[in-house]
C-alpha cells in the first residue's frame, strides 16, 4: 500500500498552492448535493490555485466523485456555487453547460468512444474548420498529442479494445487535452490499472499535465498516488472535506485519527499530554501545538520508530511478515514499570504499557519472534483528543 | 417531468388499451351473464385443450431446446457449427406453413397429438437459441472451479451448468406457452380448437359478440398467470458489461460412442421441423407449376408485406426509443412500470389485440377501422418488446459516461447525443427492426382482423387460399415468408450470441 521507505522521512515541499496566492482557478463555496434522501455533498469549501495539483483522497462513498462532477458540469449543486477563473459557472442562478466549461475530464476506466479509432477520439473535440489548416492541423495535433502522451504515431488507427489499459488512459487523456483545457478532472484514472501500470502511467500523466501547465484535481481512493501526485491534498469523509493542506503536513499532522489512518499506517497510543510532551509506553514524545491536556491519543507513524540498539525503549517481536524488500515487525512493548520514566515522577502514571504496536524493518534477519528489541521514537508525534471507542489498531 | 419520460407514458397508456379493452369488457357484460358465458362446457373444453397443449409441449420443447443447445455448445459434436444453425433455422418457417406441410403430408391429421407435433417443431428454437447463446456465454472458469470440487461432468452440468441456463429456459418456455395462447393458423388448420381459434370463429359469426369478449378475458387471464410464473422462476436479471476481456473457451465433453446416436437424433429433428415443411411447399410448388405465380395476385401481396413490415418496424423503433432510453440511462420504479405494462401487452394473443382495436377504432373513434394505421399501430404494440429489448443492449453499449465525455470536449448535448449515444445504439436498433420486421411479414391473425379492405399480406393470402384447399395456390406464399425469414432468422441467431443480459 504505502510507499514511504522505512528509514526515512517524506521530503519536505512547499507547494504553490499553500503558499498564500490570490491567482485562484476554481472557487468551490459551501457547495451540498443530495441524490434523493441521501446526503452526498454537505457543504463543501476548496480553492485551487492556477497552475496546482490538488489530490481529493477520501474512501468510497464519501462524496468525491460527486464533487467532480459538479465541477465539470454533469450535475447541479444543491447550493453553494462554484467558479473557474472568477467566472461563476454554477450556483446562484448561473448554469454553465459542461461543454461550455472548458474543463478536461478523464473518466476511471477512460470512456474511450468504441466507434471511433484512437485518431478520431483524439480529434472529437478538436474543429477542424475552426483550427488554420483544417484537416492537416487536425492530423498534426492528433500525432503531437499522441507523442506528448508517449504513443506511437501508429495507434492513430486502432480501436479502443486492441489498446491496453495503460494506452487507452493515455489516449483519454490526449483526448482531454486536445482542446488545451485550463482545468483537468482526473476521475480515478489509475485505479483500473494494475499495480506496475498504475505508478507508470501517473508518473507519466503528471509530467504531461505539469509540463502543459494545466490545472489538475486528481479524485482517488490510493493515499499513495494522492501523496506523490499533488502538492495540495484534500481529505473528503462523509460529504465534507476534512482536511487540505500539502502532502508532507496531512500526511505527518493529521488532523484527526481517521484522516491519519486514510493516509498511512498509523501507530496509535494512549498517551499522558503534559505541555508539549506527551508520555506513553515509547517514552516521551514532543508534540507541536497539542489540541488537549491529560490523557489523550498519540499518533505516530511507523518509520517513525526505529529499531536501535542504544535505544531507550524495550519490546519483543511477536511475528513479522516478510515482503523483501521490508518486514512488517509485530512489537508487544514492555508492560509499564513507572519506575524507568522520569516524566511520571509527578505522580501521574502515564496510560498504556504492554500494546503490541506494527512498524516496518528492512532487516528481517533480527526480528525474529520472541527476540527483545531497542526501539527509537524519531521526530515528533500528533496528539489527538481521548475517543471513547477505540482501542490499539 | 422531461419529454421522454412524457412520451413514454404515452406509449404506456396506449399500450394499455387492450388490457383495458377486455377489463371493460368484462365489467360491462355484467356479472350474471359472465359467470354464464364463462363457467360452461364449452369453455372447460377449451381450457383442457390449452392447458394439455401447454403441459404437453413445454417440456418437449425444453428437452428438445436445452438438450440441442447443450449438444452444439459443449460436447465435441461433429459439424456442431452447421447443427447450430440448423437448429434454429425451423423458426424461418411460419407454425401456420408447418401446419399446412403436415396436413399435406398426414390429410387426417387432427386433435391434441397432431397439436403438440407440429408446436413443439415449430416452437422448441424459442427455447434452443437462448439457451445455445447462454450456455456459450458461461464462464468455463465457473465450471472448473466445480471440477476442482470433485464433481464429475455429469454433476457439473446437473448442479452447475443446468442452474445457470435458468433465465434462459424460463424465458424460453414462456415464449413457447405465449405463442400456444396465442396462435390461430397452426391449430385451425389441423381443426384443433383453442381458445384462440373459437375466439376467431365467434368473432367471423358474431362480429363483437359478447361470448366471444369473455373468452378473450380468460385468454387473458391465462397469459398473466404465466407472465407472473415467469417472474417468480426467473429471479433478477443481469445486463451487460463493457470492456470484457475475450471470454475464455469453454471446454467440449467428448462424445464417444454417443457421437452416432447424437447425429442421428439431430438430424431427425432437423427433418421433421425444417426438411418435411420445406419439403412439401417445394412439391406443391412443383405440382403448381407456373400457373400459381400468377403477378397480378402476387406482386401486390408481396409489396404490401413489404411496405407494412418496413413502416411496422421502423414506427417500432421509433416508439420503443424513450422507453429503452428511461430504462437504461434512469432506472426507477417509473421506468419498470412503463416497460412492464409494454411488456404485458406484447404477451397477450394477437387475437385480443386485433379485438380490442375492432372495437376500439368503432366505437371511440369511428372512421379509423380498417385503415392502414390501425393495423400498424397493432403491430407496434405486438412487436414492441423486440425492438425494445434490442435497443436496451445498444444503449448499455453507449453508457452515459461516454456521452459526458463528449459533452466535456465541448460538444453540445444533442450534438454528443447524436453521435455518440446515437451511432452507438444503432447496429442494435437496426437488429431490432429486423426483427420487428420478420415478425409483421408472418403475422397472421391480427392481420385477419385488422387489414383495410383489399388489402393483402403474403400471410392472409396464404391463408385464403390453404383455407379452401387450394394447396398448389398457397404455395408461392408459403415460400416467400420462408424465404425472407430465413436472413432474419439468421440474424436472430448471430445476436442471440452477442446480446448479454435479458
Amino acid at each position: 500500500m504505502t510507499e514511504q521507505s522505512p528509514s526515512s522521512l517524506p521530503v519536505f515541499r512547499v507547494a504553490p498552492s499553500v503558499a498564500p496566492t490570490t491567482n485562484t482557478h476554481l472557487e468551490i463555496a459551501e457547495v451540498t448535493k443530495n441524490f434523493g434522501s441521501q446526503s452526498v455533498l454537505k457543504g463543501v469549501d476548496l480553492s485551487v490555485a492556477k497552475g496546482g495539483t490538488t489530490a481529493i483522497v477520501g474512501p468510497s462513498g464519501s462524496g468525491k466523485t460527486t464533487l467532480l462532477r459538479l465541477i465539470a458540469g454533469f450535475e447541479h449543486p444543491d447550493t453553494g456555487s462554484i467558479s473557474l477563473s472568477g467566472q461563476p459557472v454554477a450556483g446562484n442562478g448561473v448554469w454553465i453547460p459542461a461543454h461550455k466549461r472548458h474543463v478536461g475530464y478523464v473518466a476511471q476506466d477512460g470512456a474511450l468512444f468504441p466507434h471511433l479509432t484512437v485518431g478520431q477520439n483524439i480529434a472529437f473535440g478538436l474543429n477542424a474548420g475552426k483550427l488554420d489548416g483544417g484537416r492537416r492541423a487536425v492530423n498534426a495535433r492528433v500525432q503531437e498529442l499522441l507523442e506528448m502522451v508517449s504513443l506511437d504515431a501508429a495507434m492513430v488507427k486502432r480501436r479502443p479494445h486492441q489498446l491496453s489499459g495503460g494506452q487507452q488512459q493515455r489516449v483519454a487523456l490526449a483526448r482531454a487535452l486536445a482542446r488545451e483545457p485550463e482545468l483537468m478532472l482526473l476521475d480515478e484514472p489509475f485505479s483500473a490499472l494494475d499495480a506496475g501500470l498504475r505508478v507508470a502511467t501517473r508518473r507519466a500523466v503528471a509530467k504531461v499535465l505539469n509540463e502543459a501547465g494545466v490545472t489538475t484535481i486528481l479524485v482517488t481512493h490510493d493515499q499513495a498516488e494522492a501523496l506523490s501526485f499533488a502538492d495540495q491534498v484534500a481529505i473528503m469523509r462523509g460529504g465534507k472535506l476534512a482536511q487540505i493542506g500539502n502532502p508532507f503536513v496531512v500526511y505527518t499532522r493529521p488532523a484527526d485519527r481517521a484522516t491519519a489512518e486514510l493516509l498511512g499506517d498509523a501507530v496509535i497510543l494512549d498517551a499522558w499530554m503534559e505541555g508539549s510532551l506527551a508520555t506513553c509506553s515509547l517514552g516521551g514524545v514532543p508534540v507541536r501545538r497539542p489540541p488537549a491536556q491529560g490523557k489523550v491519543q498519540l499518533m505516530l507513524r511507523p518509520e517513525q520508530i526505529r529499531i536501535a540498539p542504544d535505544g531507550p525503549i524495550r519490546g519483543v517481536v511477536v511475528d513479522t511478515d516478510y515482503f523483501g524488500p521490508e518486514t512488517t515487525v509485530r512489537i508487544k512493548l514492555a508492560e509499564t514499570n513507572a519506575s524507568q520514566h522520569a516524566a511520571s515522577g509527578n505522580g501521574h502514571r502515564y496510560p498504556g504499557g504492554g500494546e503490541v504496536i506494527t512498524i516496518r524493518h528492512w532487516n528481517a534477519s533480527i526480528t525474529k519472534p520472541g527476540t527483545e528489541l531497542c526501539l527509537r521514537v524519531v521526530g515528533e508525534g500528533v496528539a489527538f483528543p481521548q475517543e471513547r471507542e477505540h482501542g490499539q489498531e | 417531468m422531461s419529454t421522454v419520460s412524457l412520451l413514454a407514458v404515452l406509449i404506456a397508456l396506449f399500450s394499455l388499451v387492450p388490457l383495458g379493452y377486455v377489463a371493460y369488457m368484462t365489467v360491462a357484460t355484467g356479472w350474471d351473464t359472465a359467470v354464464e358465458l364463462i363457467f360452461r362446457p364449452r369453455v372447460g373444453e377449451l381450457l383442457l385443450n390449452t392447458v394439455l397443449l401447454t403441459v404437453i409441449t413445454v417440456p418437449l420443447c425444453l428437452v428438445l431446446g436445452a438438450g440441442g443447445a447443450w449438444l452444439v455448445e459443449r460436447t465435441t459434436l461433429r459439424g456442431h457449427r452447421w447443427w447450430a444453425v440448423a437448429l434454429a433455422a425451423p423458426l424461418a418457417i411460419p407454425a401456420f406453413v408447418n401446419s399446412y406441410s403436415w396436413v399435406s403430408a398426414i390429410p387426417s391429421l387432427a386433435g391434441i397429438w397432431s397439436g403438440v407435433l407440429i408446436a413443439t417443431l415449430s416452437y422448441f428454437p424459442l427455447v434452443y437459441i437462448p439457451a445455445a447463446a447462454a450456455l456459450g456465454r458461461l464462464d468455463p472458469a465457473i465450471e472448473q472451479s466445480a471440477a476442482s470440487l470433485g464433481l464429475g461432468p455429469w454433476a457439473v452440468f446437473f448442479r452447475v451448468v443446468l442452474p445457470q441456463l435458468r433465465i434462459a429456459l424460463t424465458g424460453g418456455a414462456l415464449l413457447v406457452s405465449l405463442h400456444l395462447l396465442a396462435e390461430y393458423g397452426a391449430f385451425a388448420m389441423i381443426r384443433f380448437d383453442t381458445f384462440t381459434t373459437a375466439i376467431m370463429v365467434q368473432f367471423q359469426s358474431t362480429f363483437n359478440g359478447t361470448a366471444g369478449n369473455m373468452l378473450a378475458s380468460v385468454l387473458v387471464f391465462l397469459c398473466l398467470i404465466l407472465l407472473l410464473a415467469e417472474v417468480k422462476s426467473r429471479g433478477t436479471a443481469r445486463y451487460a458489461r463493457i470492456g470484457s476481456g475475450a471470454p475464455a473457451k469453454a471446454t467440449r465433453l467428448p462424445l464417444r460412442h454417443y457421437q452416432l446416436p447424437a447425429q442421428l437424433s439431430l438430424a431427425a429433428v432437423t427433418v421433421l421441423a425444417f426438411g418435411v415443411p420445406v419439403w412439401f411447399v417445394l412439391k406443391w410448388l412443383i405440382a403448381g407449376g407456373v400457373e400459381v405465380w400468377a403477378a397480378d395476385e402476387f406482386m401486390p401481396a408481396l409489396l404490401q408485406t413489404l411496405l407494412y413490415g418496413a413502416v411496422g418496424a421502423a414506427v417500432t423503433t421509433v416508439v420503443a426509443f424513450p422507453m429503452a432510453y428511461l430504462a437504461v440511462r434512469r432506472p426507477s420504479w417509473f421506468s419498470k412500470l412503463l416497460e412492464l405494462s409494454n411488456y404485458v401487452t406484447s404477451s397477450l394473443p394477437g387475437i385480443v389485440v386485433g379485438l380490442a382495436f375492432v372495437t376500439v377504432s368503432i366505437r371511440a373513434v369511428p372512421g379509423i377501422y380498417q385503415t392502414a394505421g390501425v393495423l400498424i399501430a397493432a403491430y407496434v404494440l405486438l412487436f414492441l418488446p423486440r425492438a425494445l429489448v434490442n435497443l436496451r443492449s445498444g444503449l448499455a453499449q453507449a453508457p452515459k459516461e461516454l456521452d459526458e465525455a463528449a459533452q466535456s470536449l465541448g460538444k453540445a448535448p444533442l450534438t454528443s447525443f447524436v453521435r455518440v449515444t446515437l451511432r452507438l445504439t444503432a447496429p442494435a436498433a437496426a437488429g431490432g427492426a429486423a426483427l420487428v420486421f420478420l415478425a409483421i411479414v408472418n403475422e397472421l391473425t391480427a392481420t385477419l382482423l385488422l387489414s383495410p379492405n383489399g388489402t393483402r399480406t403474403l400471410a392472409t393470402e396464404f391463408w385464403s387460399k390453404s383455407s379452401e384447399i387450394d394447396y398448389t395456390g398457397a404455395a408461392p406464399y408459403a415460400l416467400l415468408m420462408i424465404v425472407l425469414s430465413a436472413p432474419m432468422t439468421y440474424l436472430l441467431f448471430q445476436q442471440s450470441k452477442k446480446v448479454a443480459g435479458q
